[in-house]
């Protein structure tokens, strides 16, 4: 039912940008004016968002420590999984963001033998799935960035060159299109599919899944299917980021879709659970190195607080210490 | 209290949700799922609002008039103390990661008990009061109102989570659903909604000292008794001193090794290690806690309960402090102590005396866990060891959630374990260090009248225990942890009948052997040492 509000959602966001976009004088207010608003809310959003986090501060050092502490020097310490340095933590964050490190470890719990024990087992698509998402769509989006520079870059060149190594069709099949459509499609299915994850799902788990895979079928169909007018929509873009954009007649409403499917995406991001992607810079659990031992953490909230003081504990129980032999300040 | 199932009967568990969304399946209070609320007189002692007879069972909680307000004003003013808090509200991308993670959904199949959904109880709210897209599209983005219904619901699962943090490990960001039940459990303090199995101890910690509320001359004669059956076990009388001045060392280790077995055997295992070596130490009447209760209410009232051990280190002027096992405990003292009450930089790094190590790692706070110190001392030869003695132990280990995964102990300990024990069997690896299973009766749920959610919990432990206890034959339990060793010897007597509990430094102590000690017959159980009987028999 939600994955259905979501489906038809972006189906109404895509008719409305290829209904739209198929009346000339609105191809401006598609091509232009929507996503430079998309693109300041997006930007906007996320600093905003960021800022709000970066005020509150972090209290406590609360690393969760996911192996060996650094403590006697014979004793094997786990730089990585329990850092204790800045070094440490550096390397700690980078396997988590490029390789979902905590993703991998990923178990299934299951059932066995009669239904009275348990065992856990590998499970190992959801980061699989994960991994090739993100980086599918990382590479996309660098490839893109061709259209908005006049000279293409030698490094984005060779993105494109090994994403479409396999030098099938014309124009030259990229890899990662097929990657992104599949995995956002078992992203899709488990969801859906696993009984606990589904019932975990709301709309904003569905939404964002529809609409990257809505933007990823308009590009693929853009670029190996109905064609479109490369050349001007280049111009577009080189026009947009320069202030001067001009939107030239031969623009397919295809790509118009495309640019506003994006841009709902843009708006979307910085009020949704997509701010995972500056997120996750920021936990406290994983970003910390564990060192509260060695090194003190300040709170800039500490406050004094009320405690029962020695003096009030040992007039509360001076007779019974001085029976039990016990030494007291007072006599 | 309604008769705790069997185990055939319990560990029959529909992983399957409920066909009703999780919004509209209104929360249901289950007989043995939950523990007594909080007294008064607990609440009163320590200053916690609203203090008052009342029922979780009961329809009136007796709330004050402006409960909701009280509580979004404490959610705004914990968004803004917190960057965990405000972060993981806004992150989690309900990817179901941590979902089978958590012991209490294993052990219920509870759709609630999944850490996302825990999360979500609280995070719906935040999205319909703190969140723009809440308030326009409501429902539709994950938002609902803040009902009694709503707060019930809260109590009851934040009070079936142990703050275990096994659901951190997985989670691809790091959410740690330990810190908003944390808060959570903050909250509810906030109008008097605490259980009274830790409200109790708490105010008994803050006036006594420790959680049992022993009074200085019944600790004393509680240490009396271990002492005699020290010397019917070594022949040795061993003479420990309390709150003396001019100690080197403070020893500060959880009231319950204090007051039950299995607990009392690893007390007596410390007082035999430190006689052995001459350690000059001294226990504290004053500061007679390690554990820290107050960590289960509130941030306030947890630091109000450290702030002993610190302030008591100074009045006697040792040179550092020494810690005893405890889970929490340490969870606290790592990554809490220093913070709250430091700098003490009124104590000396700490160095053993015996060896000349230095505990780089404990800096700054100053505090040495038991297992580092004796590490060190088996690591540099200084302990005569027999580890025949526990030779009719077959011995698995037990990682305690906050010293796996808020503290990074796991070494440590098995280095000490493998060099008084012969016999050691490690459980599968996916239920130990940092993916080690709770007890089930953590963060103060281990009353006795919520044994049905204790032993559910508990099921995962118990489901790996059992798996080498069948094929290796194990039959013992080991854990740095004063609650493990109370609650865990429950939930092996449940599910497990066949295996026994204990701590670390009882198995030193067992094969600790000891200047002019006579010969030992038993071990510090009672117990005769293996290979005895066989001896008797022949002379
Ligand atoms: C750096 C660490 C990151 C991790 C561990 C991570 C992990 C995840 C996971 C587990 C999902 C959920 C998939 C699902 O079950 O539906 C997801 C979704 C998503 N992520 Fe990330 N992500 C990261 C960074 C990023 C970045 C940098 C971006 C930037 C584009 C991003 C964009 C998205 C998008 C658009 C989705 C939407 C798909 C959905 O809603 O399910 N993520 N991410
Ligand atoms: S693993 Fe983390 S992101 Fe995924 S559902 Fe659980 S809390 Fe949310
Ligand atoms: S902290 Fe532990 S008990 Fe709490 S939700 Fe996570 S896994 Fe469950």
């Amino acid at each position: 039912m939600k994955a259905l509000v979501s489906l038809i959602a972006v189906l109404l966001l895509a008719l409305i940008a290829y209904a739209g976009a198929s009346v000339p004088a609105m191809r401006f207010l598609f091509g232009v004016v929507i996503p430079y608003a998309a693109f300041i809310i997006f930007v906007v959003g996320m600093v905003v968002r960021i800022l709000k986090w970066a005020s509150s501060p972090v209290p406590f050092r609360i690393p969760t420590t996911t192996g060996q502490q650094k403590s006697l020097p014979w004793i094997k310490h786990s730089t990585i999984e329990s850092p204790s340095t800045g070094l440490g933590v550096i390397a700690r964050m980078a396997l988590e963001v490029l390789f979902f490190r905590s993703l991998f470890r990923n178990l299934k719990t299951q059932q066995v033998g009669d239904g009275t024990q348990v065992a856990y087992g590998e499970a190992k698509w959801l980061w699989a799935a994960g991994l090739a998402f993100h980086w599918s769509f990382l590479i996309i989006l660098v490839r893109h960035m061709r259209f908005f520079i006049e000279q293409v870059p030698a490094a984005i060149q060779m993105i494109e060159g090994l994403d479409s190594f396999l030098q099938i069709g014309a124009p030259l099949f990229y890899m990662t299109d097929a990657v992104i459509l599949a995995s956002v499609t078992y992203l899709f299915i488990r969801r859906i599919g696993i009984p606990q994850v589904k019932y975990i799902s709301l709309i904003a788990d569905y939404f964002p899944l529809f609409l990257i895979l809505g933007i990823a079928v308009t590009g693929v169909l853009m670029r190996y299917f109905t064609k479109t007018d490369i050349v001007s929509v280049k111009v577009l873009a080189m026009g947009l980021i320069s202030f001067n954009p001009t939107v030239a007649e031969t623009i397919s409403p295809m790509f118009f879709t495309h640019l506003f499917l994006l841009s709902v995406l843009f708006v979307y991001f910085p009020m949704s659970k997509l701010v995972h992607m500056a997120g996750v810079f920021m936990s406290p659990t994983r970003n910390l190195a564990n060192n509260s031992r060695m090194k003190r953490h300040v709170n800039p909230w500490n406050y004094p607080v009320h405690v029962h003081t020695y003096e009030e504990y040992e007039n509360d129980f001076r007779e019974k210490m001085k029976g039990a032999g016990l030494p007291v300040e007072k006599e | 209290m309604a008769k705790l199932p069997k185990p055939e009967e319990l560990s029959k568990i529909d992983l399957t949700p409920p066909k009703t969304d999780w919004m509209d399946t209104p929360v249901v209070f289950k007989e043995g799922m939950f523990c007594h609320g909080s007294k008064p007189k607990s609440l009163e002692i320590v200053g916690f609002p609203n203090p008052r007879e009342w029922r979780p069972a009961d329809a009136d909680w007796k709330l004050p008039e402006n409960w909701k307000e009280i509580l979004l004003e404490g959610i705004a003013d914990r968004l803004k103390k917190y960057r965990s808090f405000r972060l993981f509200m806004d992150i989690c991308v309900r990817c179901g990661a941590c979902a089978d993670k958590c012991h209490f959904f294993i052990g219920t199949g509870d759709p609630k008990n999944m850490p996302v959904l825990r999360a979500e109880l609280i995070r719906s709210v935040y999205r319909k009061e703190f969140t723009t897209a809440g308030k326009i599209f409501g429902r539709m983005a994950g938002a609902r109102e803040l009902t009694v219904d709503v707060l019930k619901e809260w109590w009851y699962y934040f009070y079936q989570c142990t703050e275990c943090r096994r659901c951190s490990v997985f989670c691809p960001y790091g959410i740690d659903q330990a810190e908003i039940t944390m808060i959570g459990r903050e909250l509810l303090n906030l109008l008097g909604l605490n259980i009274e199995w830790i409200a109790g101890p708490v105010s008994n910690c803050y006036m006594k000292g420790n959680h049992l509320g022993l009074e200085p001359h019944t600790i004393v004669g509680n240490l009396e008794y271990m002492l005699d059956d020290i010397e019917t076990v070594t022949g040795k009388r061993i003479k420990p001193t309390f709150n003396r001045k001019g100690a080197e060392i403070l020893f500060v280790t959880p009231s319950g090794d204090l007051f039950a077995d299995p607990g009392t055997y690893t007390a007596m295992g410390y007082m035999m290690l430190f006689e052995e070596l001459g350690l000059d130490y001294t226990w504290s009447t004053y500061a007679s806690e390690g554990g820290n209760f107050g960590f289960f209410t509130s941030n306030e009232m947890a630091k109000r309960l450290n702030s002993k051990i610190y302030a008591e280190a100074k009045r006697l002027g040792v040179k550092w402090i020494l810690g005893g096992e405890c889970g929490h405990m340490w969870r606290v003292l790592s990554q809490y102590m220093d913070t709250w009450n430091g700098p003490a930089d009124f104590l000396e790094v700490p160095k053993s005396p015996i060896t000349g190590t230095v505990f780089e790692n404990a800096k700054s706070m100053k505090m040495v866990h038991v297992a580092e110190f004796t590490a060190d001392l088996i690591k540099n030869n200084k302990l005569k060891l027999d580890p025949k003695r526990n030779d009719h132990l077959k011995v698995t280990w037990h990682d305690s959630c906050n010293v796996a995964r808020g503290m990074g102990m796991l070494e440590e300990p098995r280095y000490v374990l493998k060099n008084v024990v012969n016999n050691f069997v490690e459980m599968p690896e996916d239920t130990i260090r940092e993916k080690t299973f709770c007890c089930g009766s953590g963060t103060g749920l281990n009353a006795s009248e919520d044994m049905d959610l204790r032993m559910k919990g508990g099921f995962p432990r118990a489901n790996a225990v059992k798996f080498v206890a069948d094929h290796y034959g194990v039959n013992m339990l080991a854990n740095v942890c004063a609650i493990d060793r109370a609650t865990l010897k429950a939930l092996m007597e449940y599910w497990v009948p066949s295996v026994g509990v204990c701590g670390l430094h009882e198995l030193v102590a067992n094969a600790l052997i000891m200047k002019g000690e006579k010969e030992r017959t038993t071990d510090l159980r009672g117990e005769p040492l293996p290979g005895i009987e066989a001896k008797e028999e022949k002379a």
